[in-house]
């Protein structure tokens, strides 16, 4: 008998979209609005204006350098064009739009992260048995080639931003997991046995203290969790999730050094200021929570 | 009347915890019933029952099993055999929402390392019983006022306890303890962490807070240190790799010891500054009331003996032992102190004596 893993995997899928054809096309559909949704919201509003709310929260969050930082990279996205002594002049690299479609990506294939990754975690926290299951499907989300996942991705949803946002889910999951699972088993021995010890229900001691005090680590795999999804964008691309991938890919295809440079270039800027500002975060909810 | 009852409690860790208990009952010692069975006895067939309103003091050295013991009685830690009984109800035997119910409204807890929660305010975790009870925000922050003022630690309401200093924090831990009036108090080596100094003003503020409260609180308390035991103790239990060695009053601790290993931890006490004039204290006669109800020179129960000897040698008559309230407790008389203070003190001569003897003979 011939054992082929690849063509097992195959009929997997295949078996899987016979089936579950109903369940993927309501996946399909809510991932697909919440993203178009937040595109919506994110595109709602001028360039300028957005351009001065992220300011201010990247002010009021972080700091005036990270504010000053976000003031100039999301200038430079977008484009101006005036006239200075009758010369026209066009500065900026005109990706606006196309950076929002991503941060629209980005955002929900986060939430989907963060809806399924912390409740998992924590089960893992609660039990051995499920952290030990959980770590190597971890590893292997982890460590296959983001392209190779693609395919099934397409294969049941389809071209398009949908298939994009599992990808990334899939590629992102995995620090909100371990770091909620980290977090919630380094809560000291003894404030679980006060919490205990008072009288709390498993729902008070969750919410009360296991969250709260893992609070800090958490943020810090949610901000693992947004950078590698924004690490996915030029793979979304491929697919045809648009967004700031698409520069990069016709660069690369059409071998425009150009092109190529102002893409990559915007996903930096883009990636520093959803560092900061979720770094941040995690450092106020650390100095608040902070063991004493 | 007792108010904790603990019957044959074993905590055996591991292993085959029935084989354990069998080879331990037969005298196999812990070591040989670990490598036998694989099971670690925390608690060796502990029976004791601590009194109401009294301090009980469970005396051991690390690993000597009482902090399993104490958890044992609030369940933090599942007894594997025994019973544990508060009023006559045997604890062992509630279901999850009777055990919450009496850590909510009986028992709580104060621990060695503090155990706080850093997220939250100091009146955030003075609140924290009330709250996972179900109390209302503005009843449960009134009495967790209340409460924080009672262990002087008003003004601090909305610190974080990482900005307070060990002794204010276990202050917090003691407030947090006390805010839902519980019958039990259980103190897990509470002042261990503090520094000596601290302990000592944190010792004598626990029982100025144990006399002016009504109805006090049974005290069930923890410690390494023999001194905290006996200064704090009513009655003490040592305990030594698991078993209660000795169950007994600071006196009879120090003037009895059970065996050899109690005999090594006290021999070197000097009992004058460690026995405290309640325990010389006798209740005062017909014809002596009248007396003592004017204004007459008093000491505190909890005075060392070698604190009152002076007013007690200068006085003619028994000097009456008041708390700090000022309730009569008893009188002591000169003939009582000096029996108490003399007693080891004649044993000691005849050993020195008899050492002397054999050095003479020898050299």
């Amino acid at each position: 008998m011939d054992l082929n893993i690849g063509a097992a995997f195959e009929a997997l899928i295949d078996w899987l979209k016979t089936n579950f054809e109903g369940f993927f096309e309501v996946a399909a559909t809510a991932i697909g609005s919440t993203t178009e949704g937040l595109e919506d919201v994110l595109l709602l509003l001028p360039s300028w204006v957005m351009i001065l709310l992220f300011t201010a929260l990247a002010w009021w969050v972080a700091s005036r350098g990270v504010a000053l930082f976000t003031l100039v990279g999301m200038g430079l996205l977008d484009s101006y064009e005036f006239a200075l002594f009758g010369t026209e002049i066009a500065v900026g690299m005109g990706y606006w739009e196309i950076t929002m479609e991503t941060l629209a990506l980005i955002l929900s294939s986060t939430l989907l992260s963060l809806l399924i990754g912390i409740p998992l975690g924590i089960w893992a926290a609660k039990s051995d048995t499920v952290d030990a299951i959980i770590r190597p499907v971890l590893d292997f989300m982890q460590t296959m080639p983001a392209f190779v996942y693609l395919i099934p991705a397409v294969v049941l949803f389809g071209l398009g931003t949908v298939p994009g946002v599992i990808a990334t889910f899939i590629f992102a999951t995995p620090p909100c997991v371990r770091l909620t699972n980290l977090g919630i088993r380094q809560v000291s021995e003894e404030a679980i046995e006060a919490a205990q010890s008072f009288g709390s229900t498993p729902t008070q001691m969750l919410f009360k203290v296991e969250l709260p005090m893992a609070l800090p680590t958490i943020l810090a795999g949610i901000n693992q969790t947004v950078l590698l999804a924004l690490s996915m964008v030029v793979i979304a691309a491929l697919i045809g999730s648009g967004g700031l991938g698409d520069p990069v890919v016709q660069g690369i295809q059409q071998l425009q050094i150009a092109t190529g440079f102002e893409g990559g270039l915007a996903i930096v800027i883009l990636a520093i200021f959803l560092d900061r500002v979720t770094q941040a975060i995690g450092e106020r909810a650390g100095s608040t929570a902070q063991a004493a | 009347m007792a108010v904790i009852e603990v019957e044959g409690l074993w905590k055996i860790f591991g292993g085959d915890p029935e084989r354990a208990r069998e080879r331990a009952r037969e005298g196999v010692s812990k070591a040989e019933v670990k490598a036998e069975t694989g099971s670690v006895i925390a608690v060796n067939d502990a029976t004791f029952e601590v009194r109401e309103q009294e301090i009980f003091v469970v005396m051991g050295l690390s690993g000597s099993g009482k902090s399993t013991l104490l958890r044992c009685i609030n369940r933090l830690i599942e007894p594997t055999f025994g019973t544990v009984e508060v009023h006559g109800e045997d604890v062992t035997a509630y279901d999850d929402e009777q055990l919450r119910d009496i850590r909510r409204t009986k028992m709580s807890m104060v621990f060695q390392n503090f155990g706080l929660f850093p997220h939250r305010s100091v009146l955030g975790n003075v609140e924290y019983g009330l709250e996972v009870a179900g109390m209302s925000k503005s009843e449960r922050e009134e009495k967790a006022r209340r409460t924080l003022d009672l262990v002087g630690l008003e003004g601090y309401e909305e610190s974080r306890p990482s900005e307070l200093s060990g002794g204010m924090q276990q202050r917090v831990g003691l407030a947090r303890a006390l805010v839902n009036d519980p019958e039990i108090l259980l103190m897990d080596e509470a002042f261990s962490a503090l520094d000596p100094l601290i302990r000592d003003e944190m010792q004598n503020e626990l029982l100025q807070l144990q006399e002016m409260w009504d109805p006090a609180a049974t005290i069930l308390f923890i410690t390494h240190d023999l001194d905290e035991a006996l200064k704090m103790g009513d009655r003490i239990a040592i305990m030594k790799d698991g078993e209660l060695a000795q169950v007994g009053t600071p006196t009879e601790i120090l003037t009895n010891p059970a065996d050899e290993y109690v005999r090594s931890f006290v021999e070197n006490v000097n009992r004058t500054k460690v026995l405290q004039a309640r325990t010389v204290v006798r209740d005062p006669r017909d014809e002596e009331e009248a007396r003592l109800r004017t204004d007459s020179p008093s000491v505190h129960p909890r005075a060392p003996l070698a604190e009152i000897l002076p007013t007690v040698l200068k006085s003619d008559q028994p000097v009456a032992v008041r708390n700090g309230q000022g309730d009569l407790k008893g009188v002591v008389s000169r003939s009582a102190l000096m029996e108490e203070v003399t007693r080891n003190a004649g044993v000691d001569l005849e050993e020195e004596a008899v050492e002397e003897a054999v050095t003479a003979q020898a050299s």
